[in-house]
């Protein structure tokens, strides 16, 4: 299944830094339409105000986590199916069977590289 | 009672308890007094409640030190700290790596097409150069991870200040609560985990698919 790479993708972090970083890496696999969101409130209210055919977010953010990020999104009837992809350093198990709970769709851990994020975005867009 | 039988009878008791531990101090003055019901004249009587006043703070004072559990400083607070500037110093270590090592590599495109300055840019260098810039990018992500892990250190040192500040309030101002800051495994926030102890990508994927 061709992806389509010119669709919107937002990408969430409250460390500017690895927004920088993940925009650049979305880039060079041509996304070049990447918005930035630094909490979870930020990312709902753009995700419910725009038309985005990915999330990727960290968990570890305050007040909204990206855990309860993805619950939100989940639980609203127009965003549930938006494919969303968490990238984070909470690699314990327990983190992983939360986040697959609440519907997650992959799940990359940091430090990560380009062609593992090259990859989960294939498997995940592929599937949707 | 007269004075002499007193100190006799606390003789007796000393004798009989020659360690004795303040809650069984505690005991030992209840025996006392109960056996000179009477008998004690108003000062005495007062020093006597004031001993076993004495007693019972000795016993909450030690109870509340165990519960502080002062030995988590050294059994696991300062470990825990000391193995997260670890992983900081390889960490940092590992992307100054990277990093020179991809400035080594675009020195050398750099050198090879100062000396075809009139070619155009082959492919195969412009492939180096994209994998070059990647490669940067990838390192730099140094900075998210060391940052969580510094937070981690924060944290374990607050919590020894708390624990410190409980114990001096403890001997000082009496009735002072024991404050200890929200575990943050609450909200299933744990941070980066020790090299040794993560999960790796692989680990990862296997999970998720076990869910399929």
């Amino acid at each position: 299944m061709a992806i389509d790479k010119s669709m919107n993708v937002l990408i969430v972090d409250d460390y500017k830094t690895m927004l920088r970083i993940i925009r650049n890496l979305l880039k060079q696999i041509e996304f070049h339409n990447v918005e930035e969101a630094t909490d979870g409130a930020e990312a709902l209210a753009k995700l419910r105000g725009g038309n985005f055919g990915l999330v990727i977010s960290d968990w570890n953010m305050q007040p909204m986590t990206g855990l309860q990020l993805l619950q939100e999104v989940r639980a609203d009837g127009k965003l549930k199916a938006t494919p969303f992809i968490m990238i984070t350093a909470e690699s314990k198990a327990e983190n992983v069977v939360a986040a697959k709970q609440a519907g997650v769709s992959n799940y990359i851990v940091k430090p990560f590289n380009a062609e593992t994020l090259r990859d989960k975005i294939e498997k995940v867009l592929g599937h949707a | 009672m007269r004075d002499a039988d007193l100190g006799r009878r606390l003789e007796e008791l000393r004798a009989r308890y020659p360690a004795a531990q303040p809650d069984v101090m505690v005991e030992v003055v209840r025996a006392v007094l109960s056996t000179m019901h009477g008998d004690l004249s108003a000062p005495q009587a007062s020093l006597l409640s004031e001993v076993e006043e004495l007693g019972r703070t000795i016993a909450t004072a030690k109870a509340e030190i165990a519960a502080l559990k002062v030995d988590d400083i050294t059994a696991s607070h300062i470990p825990s700290a000391t193995d997260e500037l670890d992983a900081i110093v390889a960490h940092t270590a590992a992307a100054t790596d990277s990093i020179l090592e991809v400035c080594e590599t675009l020195d050398r495109v750099g050198e090879a097409l100062a000396k075809d300055a009139g070619a155009p840019v082959g492919a195969a260098a412009a492939a180096q150069l994209q994998d070059a810039t990647t490669r940067i990018y990838e390192a730099c992500s140094f900075q998210d991870i060391t940052g969580q892990r510094i937070t981690k250190v924060v944290a374990t040192l607050q919590a020894i200040e708390a624990k410190v500040a409980c114990m001096l309030a403890t001997f000082g101002e009496r009735g002072a609560g024991i404050e200890r800051p929200a575990p943050a495994e609450e909200m299933l926030l744990n941070g980066p985990q020790l090299p040794a102890n993560a999960m790796d990508q692989t680990d990862i994927d296997k999970l998720l698919a076990s869910f399929d």
